[in-house]
């Protein structure tokens, strides 16, 4: 994290679609009377969709308008969640889990494919096709290292598959979503053993070793004990 | 009410107090720095710790937690809340580093130095030195306006200025951007802010972040003279203390009057202090063949008596301006009087408040703590934002409380609450009168304002509102709901003591258009006084009464004399005397004293105390100071009714910053008028 500011380059205006305005309407109705700035973060989510998954400052205001807000509000708001991007990002925002669990499994070797595919955090591919940021923690350890595009996921990664994911996104081909290595969701990966029923799960010799290092310390104690007696 | 130990002391409070409300009943003291008792509770700087046994077991915010919500003992014992325990105070110390980690250590330049919490409480729960070797925080400083300079890095973010300016001011100009480390206190892309109330985030501040930007290292607060006064820009009489260095005032403060302002004063009244330093009449002036000439006091003098002697009685007048204390205006009367003319004036806006109709008929009689009270407000005429902001504020708290039906007849503004728009002029006053009895509203209020009065048609918009009163149950034996605003600190003082024309008298406008060829003009700024006429102006400022003026006297300012003003609602109030007048320039009383006997006419009165004791045998209620002498509301029934016409009401005040001599010689209210001008046009477009 560090400071967020607006983008310099402003668009002159924002509007939302027809479309869009029937939406924040109906979602506008779903708080109760006085409490309609309660809507300013489906609205704030709505709007960044619209305009290139980012929020230039007249979106904000616009919200605030529509929710009869402080603009102050509505900015503060903007700049408290990560999820709001204040600046342009690429038609494919990969923001790139980097906290312990991804750091452990190869989330650092990513970074260096981000870094000398994409360039610099923060900044858009001069083709417009890529930007990228590291995030914290995304809720996806067990399929670690992962990274989200956009609004999906894509998980077990390796820096081949990370190349070729960017690959088929630039060149508009289809990608799977989810782990690339085949597994569904967070299931045992393949040819990685039974799990739940290895044998030695359940003779002590892995789970609960500590118990019976406990033993034996005790029963050694007892042992010292006595002899000083 | 519920028991609680503290400090195993056990005192009975009511069950919704905070633990530090109960805390502060017991007597124990509670450092603080996010808290404070008109805004709402946010509990973020965490210095109010306590340790509490009845609730969780872990140092509690004293600030956010109810007394009703602690535990009794096992045995039915009273929860405990110990505010001096080793717990508590190794918590505060921990508070005290973190906020310190990120605080720069530059006491030495800052203002708030002195009359810092921040600094005050490090004496208590600081530690000597740093664990801390990274780098500091450092943060933008921020341009919020031309009255409140930033110093970023300072700020400890407490909030108290973004819940003041959302909650009390109304404007919501501030906020917390970003989060975390990151946060940083800012208005919306550095825009100035709005309110007519911003500089008292200054005073809010516990750190030296926010400060006076006029006052920007000129003075410290331990070298400052501190006299108990009262605002004079409005006619609210805010409470007010003015410091002072040697003869120079510095700055001006609120103090805390619940009756009036609670503790928050407008912009005006706090930086108008350059004001009184620029475009000062330092010596008396004399107009020799079309030129204002500096001028002996006796040359002056004995020009005016020239003059005077030459005109016939009925041919003097005299106008009292909008900054004159009662005394002033008591001496001059007299002196007129003697003069054998009844030509005497207070009201140079045209207001056609008569003190023959009864007090009740020009004071606001709910008085301004009714506010609170009120269930029904209809505003008439008068954009209380900018006619008394502290009194905005205090309708804007009722109105957050709920329960309460506000109305407006006159021109729509943004007054920071909601309120249904009725109409713009007398048309729909009428309307409203010929409605039946709205038996929701127990105790509705009408407030008046300058705008409704000061028409050719005034006296018949009075006796209308008055009927309106009538009809709604707004005047009763228990609630007298019925509410004038003035815009001049010195009106209701004025109509008190009578200075209004006596029989087959002139008023102000018929002896500004020529009805007199002697014209006193005590501070009279606002009224264009035609060709003519001889003025002697008695003032403070080289405005627009001097300009026109044949005669200057100087005269001393508010801050420069001892002096009563009557508040809107009646309220008698003592300003005191921080500072001296420039030059030449004398206090107003002793200037009539001194021409009087030039003029043949001694005023018998040779020192204040002879003139306010005159004042009091004439007035009795001027000796009652602090205190209101209520109106009687019978008399309301009996204003006459007239025609009205059917213009709009054009609000009295249209530029809040300018309204009168000082504050037009102020280059801060220049600024700030330069300002709201702009937004002005802005929103137009």
């Amino acid at each position: 994290m560090s400071v967020r500011r607006l983008a310099e380059k402003q668009p002159a205006s924002f509007e939302f679609t027809l479309e869009n305005q029937a939406w924040a309407a109906a979602e506008i109705t779903k708080y109760p009377e006085s409490r309609q700035a309660s809507a300013v973060i489906p609205l704030l989510w709505r709007a960044q969709a619209q305009h290139d998954y980012w929020l230039p400052q007249k979106a904000i205001e616009k919200v605030a308008e529509v929710l009869s807000m402080p603009y102050i509000r509505v900015l503060e708001i903007a700049t408290f969640y990560s999820m709001f991007n204040l600046e342009p990002v690429g038609k494919h925002f990969v923001q790139l889990c980097g906290t312990t669990p991804c750091a452990l499994r190869g989330a650092e070797e990513l970074k260096k494919v981000c870094a000398s595919r994409i360039g610099e955090q923060r900044h858009v591919t001069a083709d417009g096709n890529f930007s990228w940021l590291e995030v914290e923690c995304l809720g996806a350890c067990s399929n670690a290292p992962m990274v989200q595009i956009n609004d999906e996921y894509y998980e077990d990664l390796t820096p081949d598959s990370l190349n070729k994911l960017l690959d088929d996104l630039a060149a508009g081909r289809p990608v799977k979503v989810g782990s690339q290595t085949g597994r569904v969701s967070s299931e045992p990966e393949p040819n990685k053993g039974t799990t739940l029923s290895d044998p030695a799960l359940y003779d002590g010799s892995v789970v609960g070793s500590w118990k019976q290092r406990f033993e034996e310390s005790m029963a050694a104690a007892a042992v010292a004990a006595a002899e000083k007696k | 009410m519920s028991k609680i130990s503290i400090d195993g002391q056990v005192i009975d409070v009511p069950p919704e107090y905070t633990l530090l409300q109960a805390c502060e009943e017991a007597g124990a003291e509670i450092p603080r720095f996010c808290f404070h008792e008109r805004l709402s509770i946010a509990g973020n700087c965490r210095m109010c710790l306590v340790e509490v046994k009845g609730g969780p077991p872990k140092p509690t915010a004293s600030c956010a937690m109810a007394v009703r919500d602690l535990r009794p003992g096992p045995n039915g014992e009273p929860p405990v809340v110990l505010t001096n325990s080793p717990m508590a105070k190794k918590a505060r110390e921990g508070v005290m580093e973190f906020l310190l980690i990120n605080h720069p250590l530059d006491c030495p330049i800052c203002d708030q130095g002195g009359e810092c919490d921040l600094q005050d409480q490090a004496m208590a729960y600081g530690v000597d030195s740093s664990r801390y070797a990274e780098n500091k925080r450092a943060v933008e400083d921020k341009y919020i306006g031309p009255l409140v300079k930033t110093s970023m890095n300072r700020c400890i973010h407490c909030t108290r200025c973004v819940r003041f300016t959302a909650e009390v001011a109304g404007t919501g100009d501030m906020g917390a951007i970003g989060r975390g480390e990151d946060m940083e206190i800012t208005t919306y892309l550095e825009s100035a802010m709005t309110s007519e109330l911003q500089g008292n985030i200054t005073d809010l501040c516990p750190v030296g972040a926010l400060l006076p930007k006029p006052q920007n290292f000129r003075a410290r607060p331990w070298e400052l003279q501190k006299t108990e006064s009262i605002d004079v820009m409005d006619a609210l009489g805010s409470a007010i203390r003015v410091d002072t260095r040697g003869r120079e005032v510095m700055r001006i403060l609120p103090r805390v009057n619940e009756a009036v302002n609670e503790e928050w004063i407008s912009d005006k009244a706090r930086q108008i202090v350059d004001g009184l330093k620029t475009q000062r009449l330092d010596r008396p002036y004399l107009r020799r063949n079309g030129k204002l000439t500096p001028a002996t006091w006796g040359e002056a003098f004995a020009a005016i008596a020239a003059k005077v002697k030459a005109a016939a009685p009925g041919k003097i007048g005299a106008l009292a301006g909008d900054l004159t204390s009662v005394e002033e205006m008591f001496a001059l009367k007299r002196l007129i009087a003697s003069l054998g003319s009844n030509n005497l004036d207070c009201r140079q806006d045209g207001s056609k408040l008569d003190p023959k109709n009864g007090r009740a008929s020009y004071i606001f009689n709910s008085s301004v703590a009714g506010i609170d009270e009120a269930d029904a407000i209809l505003i008439l005429g008068s954009n209380p934002r900018l006619e008394a902001p502290v009194l905005n504020a205090r309708i804007r708290k009722r109105w957050l409380k709920g329960g309460v039906k506000i109305g407006l007849i006159g021109e729509r503004a943004n007054l920071t609450y909601d309120y249904s728009y009725i109409g713009a002029g007398p048309d729909s006053l009428a309307d409203l009168i010929s409605k039946p009895r709205d038996d929701s509203a127990k105790r509705p209020m009408i407030i008046v304002g300058q705008g409704a009065l000061t028409r050719p048609d005034g006296a018949a918009v009075l006796a209308a509102a008055a009927k309106l009163a009538a009809n709604q149950g707004v005047v009763g034996p228990e609630w007298n709901g019925f509410n004038i605003l003035h815009t001049a600190a010195s009106r209701v003082g004025g109509l008190d003591i009578g200075f209004v024309p006596g029989e087959g008298g002139f008023d102000a406008s018929a002896m500004a258009k020529g009805g007199v060829e002697v014209l006193f003009s005590l501070g009279a700024d606002e009224i264009d006084v035609a060709p003519g006429a001889f003025v002697i102006y008695v003032g403070t400022h080289g405005d627009r009464g001097a300009h026109r003026a044949d005669v200057i006297l100087p005269g001393a300012a508010y801050t420069e004399k001892s002096g009563l003003y009557v508040n809107t609602e009646g309220r008698v109030q003592l300003a005191d005397r921080a500072s001296f007048p420039p030059g030449d320039a004398r206090e107003d009383w002793a200037i009539l004293r001194a021409l009087s006997d030039v003029l043949g006419h001694k005023l018998p009165f040779d020192s204040l105390s002879a003139l306010r004791a005159a004042l009091y045998a004439a007035y009795p209620h001027m000796a009652q100071i602090g205190e209101i002498a209520a109106g009687d509301g019978a008399t309301l029934g009996a204003l006459a009714s007239g025609a009205t016409d059917k213009a709009a009401f054009v609000n009295a005040v249209s530029d809040f910053y300018l309204t009168n001599p000082i504050a037009r010689a102020s280059a801060v209210m220049a600024e700030c008028s330069a300002l709201a001008k702009g937004r002005l046009q802005q929103a137009a477009e």
